[in-house]
């Protein structure tokens, strides 16, 4: 099939890429752009591996044609932190030991960012439910879940 | 015993951050499908729509005709006279004369890209004569069912039965006959328990690169690469020693990943498309297709026990399908099944049968959950009808060290009691229950493992330590090794680095499985450690002119060993480094073994939970995992695994099945369908680490991975029981099913 000329900025920098136009976002991410933070785990919008931020919406990479995502900004988990300073919510999960294998932490990573944006002060249900689209199949969530209440209530405080 | 009155040690028992957490919260670490070669392929593979038929014909020449696809294989590539295992193996990485499950592969392409081999996949046309099939165990040997393969039965199969049943076997002691007749209470009950998957979220990803002189490499997510080395080599008929198999950072295995699926056709297709590497990612679907699961199980149990609570005489009768090829855990099921009791009449009785689904792995204390959860069950039952408390019926019949097990062997040092104890010193046990809530107690077991292990470290020029291991770091095995070896140092956490190698880095080692990585690796490297520090003191001894025996080594420096030995100021071990290139030359050391002194692992589960009379929806509301660690190494990771573990657990008992249709096609083979628990499905997960050292374990490390996922089956029946008064016995306990048994009561 004839590739598509695809304009985005990802993580703050113009880039361009080819794509097939049955490719995901996910795929041309990945594929064709080099950025293999984000994790396909289903490819069917089950498991949140894939999550990045379209024009600031949370989505499953896996459900968006990469041709979708032209003239539109990507932010991945490369993104997350500033230059090596790390995300609160980054530096919670390794404190925490909120991540086993490590796979879903990127997705969850991306998806509890969004979460923190959208509501400062999560309570734990608001927090499991926000999560419930992202699996981890071996940490239970309760590190998880942890980390990224620790997480909140550090920017809480940063920003009083 | 407070677990720091013990602890003399000054990082061992510590929480610091893990060595690789960095690259794995910037989606730097690299998983099996981020790797990727110039002038790579991209392979598909064809998989049956049947769940047993005959191949006919099978013809790649339209898929061969497309631009860009570079080699297909099927078995006529592969070698014959294959036997055992070995022919396992090969007959499950491509079909021979038969489909033997829905998802069982049949060919494979590789292509210059991902979406032309899929395309090329499509256009390989197989002919097949579609065969009845069979899919659960009690069917599949029953008289008349399909046979999946004649003479594929061992030789401890009694005559008479089913050709399907390929494995049997009986062990026990006593005279359970007599032991029911001394019981004031004897019950028998059925269970079922259905097959899982280990759900990891990584789908199976290799890159294989081959040449026609049979020299290969291979990049692949793996619990263990000297496995995936073996068992390639032995499917495609090449020396193991001429391939190298590094292991990517591993997104999840649970014992899945120990052995092979696809690797070896990214191998075969690279090698019939001149040596350009292949990759294959799986999807999903065919993760739930055709790799894993666990076995189903069939299961009786009879039991006899005093009013006083004493088990008289304990029976089972195990009966699990492991898919199409022998492998099932029902031995496994049996050993730990009445492994907490101490038993003096006990009798195990065990059936392996094939059924047309896809040849199961380890997951996680493989048969351990199933046989658990018939005989706490059953065990739970009977102290409800003799009015008994449930943990004081486990203390009185549990096992203490030194005791037989109920599968044969002495019990090392273990920690069953001071796990009972800590349960009932639990603060949740104090928690009060509502209408419809229910409160559910289960103990489990694993053995933990040794395997072959061989770790090398050695001392950098600055005074630091490198570690080369071969297990895999699923769940944060380098920042234990690390401790360890820092610890046996005298040096700071982050002075120590552990790389896990490729296979042409160290001699051969297990996966990390059977909870082995911090037990196993670990042990060997504090012995590896130990070698390095004799070499140290052994310079500094030449150094200082006396003799070897005259040195010792604390806080990181060689230091006289006592004031006969002459007074010289430590040698620190950055002093050592800096000059071993002039003193002798390099300074390492290395340990190979398989070693010995395993310490096993009990642990018991509380759950409180609340039934939905409308809907039959069991929603977890408190959750205790309290289990004997031996010593835990880094506490955070200990939880994890306990946490993890239970809730693997939580989602067998409550949720996850293989269901199949009438054509024996799996149904739910996204995740959509086949739901593992979720964020919102769960509470905190509560756990308590005992710490019973084990003597086999420099450090006392018993292993920590498996046993979590085993009482929770259980206990949630147990649970269900007591809030709303039915007895469930066959898994999972869905809110249909659920509902439909409430509607009976
Ligand atoms: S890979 Fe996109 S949701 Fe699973
Ligand atoms: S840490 Fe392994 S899936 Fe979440």
């Amino acid at each position: 099939m004839t590739k598509v000329h695809v304009q985005t900025k990802i993580n703050g920098d113009a880039v361009e890429f080819l794509a097939d136009p049955r490719e995901t976002l996910l795929d041309c991410l990945r594929d064709h752009v080099g950025l293999t933070g984000s994790k396909e785990g289903c490819g069917t919008g089950d498991c949140g591996a894939c999550s990045v931020e379209l024009d600031g919406t949370l989505v499953c990479s896996c459900l968006v044609l990469g041709v979708e995502a032209n003239g539109k900004t990507v932010d991945t988990i490369e993104g997350m932190a500033t230059g090596n300073d790390l995300h609160p919510l980054q530096r919670k999960f390794i404190e925490h030991a909120a991540l086993q294998c490590g796979f879903c932490t990127p997705g969850i990573l991306v998806a509890a960012k969004k979460l923190l944006e959208v509501n400062p002060d999560p309570t734990e249900e608001e927090t499991r439910y926000w999560l419930a689209g992202n699996l981890c199949r071996c940490t239970g969530y309760d590190k998880i879940i942890r980390a990224v209440m620790d997480a909140a209530a550090e920017m809480r405080q940063e920003v009083a | 015993m407070a677990k720091d009155e013990l602890n003399t040690f000054k990082l061992v028992g510590t929480r610091p951050d893990r060595p690789d957490g960095l690259d794995k919260v910037t989606g730097r670490a690299r998983y099996g499908a981020d790797f990727s070669l110039p002038g790579m392929l991209h392979a598909a593979v064809v998989r049956s729509p049947h769940a047993h038929a005959k191949i006919v014909k099978i013809d790649a020449s339209k898929a061969l005709a497309l631009d860009g696809v570079k080699a297909v294989v099927t078995r006529a590539d592969l070698p014959t006279g294959l036997t055992g295992d070995e022919w396992d193996l090969q007959e499950n990485t491509l079909a021979g004369e038969k489909a033997l499950y829905d998802g069982h592969a049949v060919a494979a392409v590789a292509a210059t890209s991902k979406l032309l081999a899929e395309e090329a996949a499509r256009l390989i046309e197989v002919e097949y004569e579609v065969l009845p099939h069979v899919i659960h165990v009690d069917d599949a040997m029953a008289e008349g069912a399909p046979v999946i393969r004649e003479g594929a039965a061992d030789p401890t199969v009694p005559e008479g039965l089913h050709p399907n049943v390929v494995k049997y076997m009986e062990f026990g002691r006593g005279d359970v006959e007599a032991g029911f007749a001394e019981a004031d209470l004897v019950m028998e009950k059925s269970y079922k328990t259905e097959a899982t998957h280990q759900g990891y979220i990584e789908p199976h990803a290799c890159v294989g690169q081959m040449g026609s002189d049979n020299k290969g490499e291979m990049w692949v997510c793996t619990q263990g690469q000297w496995f995936i080395r073996k068992m390639s080599a032995a499917v495609l008929g090449i020396e193991a020693s001429q391939l190298r198999v590094t292991p990517s950072e591993i997104g999840g295995g649970f014992g899945g990943k120990t052995t092979i699926f696809m690797e070896p056709l990214s191998l075969a297709l690279s090698k019939k498309a001149g040596g350009r590497p292949v990759k294959i990612v799986m999807t999903r679907s065919e993760v739930l297709r055709a790799t894993g699961p666990t076995a189903s199980a069939s299961m009786d149990v009879k039991i006899g026990m005093k009013t006083d609570g004493t088990i008289t005489g304990a029976r089972a009768e195990f009966r699990m399908q492991g898919g199409a090829f022998p492998g099932a855990p029902v031995d496994m099921a049996l050993y730990c099944a009445f492994a907490g009791y101490k038993l003096e009449n006990v009798q195990h009785i065990g059936y392996d049968v094939l059924a047309n689904r896809p040849k199961c792995a380890a997951y996680r204390a493989p048969g351990s959950p199933m046989g658990a959860f018939a005989v706490e069950s059953l065990v739970d039952e009977m102290c409800r009808e003799l009015k008994l408390d449930p943990i004081e019926v486990r203390i009185k019949n549990g096992v203490q060290t030194g005791d037989r097990a109920s599968y044969g062997p002495k019990f090392g040092s273990i920690g069953l009691k001071e796990v009972l104890e800590a349960v009932k010193d639990h603060p949740n046990l104090q928690a009060e229950l509502g209408p419809n809530q229910g409160r559910g107690f289960a103990v489990g077991y694993w053995f933990n493992h040794n395997g072959e292990t061989s770790v090398s470290m050695a001392i950098g020029e600055d005074g630091t330590a490198q570690v080369s291991v071969g297990t895999p770091d699923i769940g944060g095995s380098r920042a234990s090794v690390s401790l360890m070896v820092a610890e046996t140092l005298g040096i700071p956490y982050e002075d120590v680095r552990v790389n896990v190698v490729e296979t042409g880095a160290l001699g051969v080692n297990e996966p990390t499985h059977g909870s082995r990585a911090t037990f196993a690796t670990g042990k060997a490297a504090v012995e590896a450690t130990q070698g390095a520090i004799k070499e140290m003191c052994r310079r500094a001894a030449a150094e200082w002119g006396i003799d070897e025996e005259a040195v010792e080594w604390a806080d990181g420096a060689a230091q006289p060993a006592g004031p006969n030995a002459g007074k010289f100021p430590p040698m620190t071990i950055k002093e050592i480094a800096a000059k071993m290139g002039s003193t002798g030359g390099p300074i390492s050391g290395h340990h190979e073994s398989v070693p010995d002194g395993v310490g096993a692992s009990f642990g018991a589960h509380v759950v409180d939970l609340e039934v939905d009379p409308e809907t039959g929806r069991v929603t977890i509301l408190r959750y205790l995992v309290v289990q004997d660690a031996g010593r835990a190494i880094h506490p955070s990771y200990v939880e994890g695994q306990y946490q993890g573990g239970a809730v693997q657990g939580i989602g067998w008992a409550l949720n996850e099945e293989y269901v199949y249709d009438d054509k024996g096609r799996l149904a739910n083979s996204v995740f959509l369908d086949y739901r593992v628990p979720v964020a919102s499905d769960l509470p905190m997960i509560d756990t308590v680490i005992v710490e019973v050292p084990n003597p086999g374990h420099p450090f006392g490390v018993r292993g920590v991975g498996e046993t979590g996922i085993t009482p929770p089956l259980p206990a949630i029946a147990n649970a269900i029981h007591d809030a709303v008064g039915v007895r469930m016995t066959h898994l999972p306990i869905n809110p249909p099913k659920l509902l439909a048994a409430l509607k009976a009561k």
